[in-house]
């Protein structure tokens, strides 16, 4: 069985059957941000908290990713020939923080700002040792 | 009123695609800026300029000549024009020089920007997973702006129309095809809601202007422009920017607004009193959005605004009057510069085909760019 890597630790608990973003509370300010960070943006202050964000939120805004994006900064493993637009979206998460991700609809009829969207872990890329790189994504909730 | 702080000479290299380096293309136009002044180099006591990938403005006093002039390389990604410009400002109010040239100039390859997520403070991850994108930003700003306030697609695309209508008119401008409303809105999707040609893309060009403190300039000419204002702002807690990983949804204000807010106040004058405006139109839903966060509308009123031509060169409050960055490009260094400069050539009413029919003494610029900047500046007759 291929073995599944993050692409960056800090991001998101795994291995996880219900995966949560891993983000920063600071309590003097209420500010929450994604991914973890050392400071308040607000405040400045150094005592943030490491917080598991809610899995589920509503689609703050979209957009769909029409093109193959340059290489680098892009590690997606498509070329021109094979690249399929990918939807990329805010999320807000209860009243915590809004997040940017990844979507897993590229279907302009398939996305509303309001909407109720679940986090889920999606195969990115394959690593140099044959891993598999997951990264977070947000899929609309099914009713 | 400050009278204080004048352009006495404008010079700009067409934007576009050139064979020529971004260097040689800003000192093209401190060539031409210095003719339209009528002084020499060796008259300029102070530089300030920049390029965001086109190299070392102070690298050109070998060609400009070896003066010995103190020359400040200005490196501030999207405001780096209207930082120079401020910081010619501030030299000449605090007395430090009589005469002061700013620069701006750039030159990028084709396509969309491929920043390092590690220059703007962002994990590895951000770049690898495909989110590191300016074009995304402003697809989903403008898509939720659209969503809150009203404003419709045809609107999207009338700014287009209008823009290369204008730099049509603009000898100086790279797009000099006017387009159709059918064409925008049917070019490729880029960024949903945005079509390619809802889009600038990254070119080249450069822009010099040469400033004088009050006095000096008459002895110059009998056309200065007075800068009443030059102020830069980074983002405030809560705005909307380029690379944001996260948002707060306790939301505030984009930086444009207190750029725009504390020009007006250095100035002595509001939205009101200005006649011509270049506001930042990376896309045409940045134009619109800029209307209302520069002060020269409420949130929502730029659907009738343009859907009646009230910003065309012919309107109430022509905007982007030559062609802005979807007809001129965006080369980085220079575009803030190119604002200013279209500003003085407008008001001293040498734009030839592209001059607003209307009299006009008063004209707003407006730079935004990443990660969260904006330039503003008031200049009038």
């Amino acid at each position: 069985m291929t073995t599944q890597v993050p692409v960056a630790p800090e991001l998101f608990t795994w291995p996880s059957d219900e995966p949560q973003l891993i983000g920063t509370h600071f309590p003097e300010s209420g500010v929450t941000v994604f991914p973890q960070a050392k400071a308040c943006p607000r405040t400045a202050s150094q005592n943030g908290e490491r917080v598991l964000l809610p899995r589920r939120g509503k689609l703050w805004s979209w957009t769909i990713q029409g093109f193959l994006p340059k290489s680098p900064p892009y590690a997606g493993p498509e070329t021109p020939a094979t690249f399929k637009p990918y939807g990329v979206g805010y999320i807000q998460l209860g009243d915590q923080v809004i997040v940017e991700s990844r979507l897993t609809t590229a279907n302009p009829d398939e996305l509303k700002i309001g909407m109720e969207m679940e986090l889920v872990i999606i195969p990115f890329n394959k690593d140099a040792d044959g891993n598999e790189v997951v990264t977070y994504a947000f899929a609309p909730v099914k009713k | 009123m400050s009278e204080d702080v004048a352009i006495i000479g404008i010079g700009i290299h067409p934007f576009g695609r050139h064979d020529s380096t971004g260097m040689e293309q800003g000192a093209h136009a401190a060539r031409e800026a210095l003719k339209d002044a009528g002084c020499e180099w060796s008259d300029v006591q102070y530089a300030f300029g920049g390029s965001s990938a086109a190299g070392n403005a102070d690298t050109m006093v070998s060609t400009l000549g070896l003066t010995g002039l103190p020359f400040i390389n200005v490196a501030n990604g999207c405001a780096t024009g209207g930082s120079s410009l401020i910081s010619a400002y501030n030299a000449l109010n605090a007395g430090a020089a009589d005469i002061v040239m700013a620069i701006g100039f750039d030159k990028h390859p084709k396509g969309a920007f491929d920043p390092d997520p590690a220059a703007f403070g962002l994990g590895q991850w951000y770049g690898d997973t495909g989110l590191m994108l300016t074009t995304q930003f402003f697809g989903m700003k403008i898509q939720r702006y659209m969503h809150q306030y009203g404003i419709s697609p045809s609107t999207l695309a009338k700014v287009a129309v209008k823009n290369f209508d204008n730099g049509s008119k603009n000898p100086n401008a790279w797009r000099r095809k006017p387009m159709t409303e059918e064409e925008v809105l049917n070019s490729l999707m880029l960024s949903n809601p945005l079509t390619q040609y809802m889009f600038c893309s990254p070119g080249e060009g450069g822009v010099a202007l040469v400033l004088a403190r009050g006095e000096v300039a008459k002895k110059f000419t009998k056309k200065p422009v007075f800068l009443r204002s030059a102020v830069l702002r980074s983002r405030p807690f809560g705005s909307f920017e380029v690379f944001n990983s996260w948002l707060s949804p306790d939301r505030g204000d984009s930086p444009s607004v207190g750029a725009a807010a504390a020009a007006f106040k250095m100035a002595g004058m509001g939205p009101d009193d200005i006649d011509i405006a270049q506001l930042q139109d990376t896309e045409s839903g940045a134009e619109i959005m800029h209307m209302a966060e520069t002060g020269f509308c409420k949130d929502g009123e730029q659907e009738d605004m343009i859907q009646s031509g009230e910003t065309r060169l012919d309107g109430r409050l022509p905007i982007n009057t030559d062609g802005g960055c979807l007809a001129n490009g965006e080369p980085i260094g220079a575009s803030g510069l190119r604002q200013v400069y279209e500003s003085a050539l407008q008001l001293r009413g040498d734009a030839g085909d592209h001059q607003v029919p209307k009299k006009i003494r008063t004209a707003f610029t407006h730079v935004y760019g990443a990660p969260g900047i904006s330039a503003c500046t008031v200049l009038s007759n």
